[in-house]
C-alpha cells in the first residue's frame, strides 16, 4: 500500500481528511502512482500535473524519504520504503508568494 | 419584497451577501473555497440558484465550481448526485480541463516576440441567458471556451483567436478575455473585450469573431494607435434594451459606439482622469453610465485618495462625481474590472467591491453609498442578483 500525502488545498478539493492509500499493481514508479492517485479521485486531475502534456505544476513539488524527486522523470520507481508504505510520497505546495 | 444576492469574488475565497430590498442589512456567508482565488462568479439569468464560480490558484490550477441552490451548497460538475449529496463523497468531476482547440499557436509576447499559448486560469463566467447548462468562459490566455453540460466539460471557439490572435500581448494583468457580452436581441451576436488584445464580435454564434476598434486610439501603448487590434480594452458594458450600444473603458479612455462597435467616439469629457478598470449601465435608463476614475496606468487608486463613482446621464461627455458615503480621504484602494454590478429594482442599486475589501452599495442609483461588507480580501468581481 503506497500512502500520498497531499497539500490542504487539495485535501479540501478532494474532500480527504488525512492520507491516501493505494493499492499498486505494477512497479510503484512516480507517474504510475500519480495515474492512480488521478484515477482514483479525478478532482485532482490538471491540479498536480498538467492536462494533456502530465508535467508537474511549476509550484508543487515531490518529497520522498528526505529528498526533492520533483525533477525526477515520470518512470522512476520509488524506494522501497515508499513502495511498502513505511515512507509516504509528499506532494507539496512550493514555498512561493504569501 | 425583493431579495438581492451579491456574489463576491476575492482574492481569498468567495463571499454571498443578501439583503432585502431595502439594501440596509446584508447577511454575509463564506468564505466558500477559502484560500483560493475566485476571478469571477455569477449566477444564470435562467436559474439563479445556478451559479458558477471560477476557483484558481497559481499552485494548482484551475477549478470550476457549481451550486443548484444559490450558494448553499458546491460541487464541481461531473461529480455524481451520490457525491453531491454526501458531505464525504468524492467529487469525480474533471471540470478543470480548458484545452485550446488544434495547434496551440503563438501570440505576441513582451518583448515582441511570439510565445506559445498557455491556459492560466478562467476570468469571467457568463451563464447563457436562456439555458442554465450554458455559459462561456473567458480565459488567460486570451480565448472562450464554452459549456453546454453545466460545466462538466468546455470546448474553445478557436474563431477568437483567429482575429489576429498572433498580434495580442499579455498587459501587465495578463492577457485574457475579461468580458463577455451576449446580445440579448440576438442569440448570434457575442461581443468580448480582451486585454491587450481589443474588442471583438461574432454574428454567428461563435464560429467566427471580427476586430470592433476603429475609433480607439492607444498612442501610449501600441506603435500604431489606431491599430485593428491590441488595444488594451478593461470593460464594455450595454443596456440590454438597446445591444447595439455599447460603453467602454480602455486603459486610458471612455468611449461609446452606437453601431455595436464598427465604430467609437471618446466620450471622456470632464472625468478627472479617464482611467479606470469597471463601467456599467443603469438598470433602467440607458443612457446612464457609472465609472471609477483611477489615477494613472502607474497608480491604480482614486485621484487625490478620494474614492469616488461618476456618474453620466447623458451616455458620457458630462459626468458628475458621486461622493456621499465613500471615503474623501486617505483612500488608496482600486475597483477592478469585474468588480462594479446593477440590481433590477426601482430605484437602481449600483454595487462595487475594492482591492481593500469593501463592498459598497448604493440604494438611490448612485446619489448615496454604504459599505455592504468591509475588511473582505481583496475583491475581485461582483455580480448582483435580483430575486423574487
Amino acid at each position: 500500500m503506497i500512502r500520498v500525502v497531499l497539500p490542504f488545498p487539495l485535501r479540501q478539493l478532494a474532500r480527504l481528511d488525512g492520507e491516501v492509500e493505494l493499492a499498486m499493481a505494477g512497479p510503484a514508479t512516480l507517474g504510475a502512482v500519480l495515474d492512480a492517485l488521478e484515477a482514483r479521485h479525478p478532482v485532482l486531475r490538471g491540479t498536480i500535473r498538467e492536462h494533456g502534456t502530465l508535467k508537474r505544476r511549476p509550484f508543487l513539488r515531490f518529497f520522498v524519504c528526505k529528498e526533492d524527486w520533483s525533477l525526477e522523470p515520470p518512470g522512476a520507481v520509488l524506494p522501497e520504503a515508499v513502495a511498502t508504505g513505511a515512507e509516504p510520497l509528499l506532494i507539496v505546495g512550493a514555498m512561493a508568494g504569501g | 419584497m425583493s431579495k438581492i444576492r451579491i456574489l463576491a469574488g476575492t482574492k481569498k475565497g468567495a463571499f454571498v451577501l443578501t439583503a432585502d430590498g431595502r439594501r440596509k442589512d446584508w447577511q454575509v456567508s463564506g468564505p466558500h473555497f477559502a484560500g483560493w482565488e475566485i476571478y469571477h462568479a455569477k449566477g444564470s439569468p435562467a436559474d439563479p440558484d445556478r451559479i458558477y464560480v471560477s476557483q484558481s490558484s497559481g499552485w494548482f490550477g484551475q477549478i470550476i465550481q457549481r451550486s443548484d441552490d444559490g450558494g448553499r451548497t458546491w460541487h464541481t460538475p461531473g461529480s455524481d448526485p451520490a457525491a453531491r449529496q454526501n458531505p464525504e463523497g468524492m467529487p469525480q468531476g474533471e471540470s478543470n480541463k480548458f484545452v485550446y482547440a488544434g495547434e496551440v499557436g503563438t501570440h505576441k509576447w513582451y518583448d515582441g516576440s511570439q510565445h506559445p499559448w498557455e491556459f492560466k486560469r478562467v476570468w469571467h463566467i457568463e451563464p447563457s441567458p436562456t439555458d442554465p447548462d450554458a455559459a462561456w468562459a473567458g480565459v488567460e490566455d486570451a480565448a472562450i471556451f464554452q459549456t453546454t453540460d453545466g460545466g462538466k466539460t468546455w470546448q474553445e471557439l478557436p474563431g477568437l483567436r483567429r482575429a489576429k490572435g498572433h498580434l495580442w500581448q499579455p498587459g501587465a494583468g495578463g492577457m485574457a478575455v475579461h468580458t463577455i457580452l451576449p446580445d440579448p436581441k440576438n442569440a448570434r451576436r457575442i461581443y468580448v473585450a480582451i486585454s491587450a488584445g481589443g474588442a471583438f464580435r461574432t454574428d454567428d454564434g461563435g464560429t467566427t469573431w471580427t476586430p470592433i476598434n476603429r475609433g480607439l486610439k492607444s498612442p501610449y501603448e501600441l506603435p500604431d494607435p489606431d491599430a485593428e487590434v491590441g488595444h488594451c480594452v478593461h470593460r464594455m458594458a450595454l443596456h440590454p434594451s438597446r445591444p447595439d450600444v455599447l460603453f467602454m473603458q480602455k486603459h486610458w479612455d471612455v468611449l461609446r459606439s452606437d453601431n455595436a462597435g464598427e465604430h467609437w467616439t471618446e466620450v471622456s469629457g470632464n472625468l478627472p482622469t479617464d482611467f479606470g478598470f469597471p463601467i456599467e449601465v443603469h438598470a433602467h435608463e440607458p443612457e446612464t453610465i457609472f465609472v471609477v476614475p483611477i489615477k494613472s496606468d502607474a497608480e491604480h487608486y482614486p485621484p487625490e485618495g478620494r474614492l469616488r463613482v461618476y456618474r453620466s446621464r447623458t451616455g458620457g461627455n458630462d459626468w458628475e462625481p458621486l461622493t456621499r458615503g465613500l471615503p474623501q480621504e486617505n483612500c488608496y484602494v482600486n475597483v477592478l474590472r469585474d468588480a462594479m454590478a446593477v440590481d433590477r429594482l426601482d430605484p437602481c442599486g449600483i454595487y462595487f467591491g475594492t482591492t481593500g475589501g469593501q463592498i459598497y452599495c448604493s440604494a438611490d442609483g448612485g446619489d448615496s453609498w454604504a459599505a455592504a461588507v468591509r475588511d473582505l480580501p481583496a475583491v475581485y468581481s461582483v455580480e448582483v442578483q435580483t430575486l423574487p
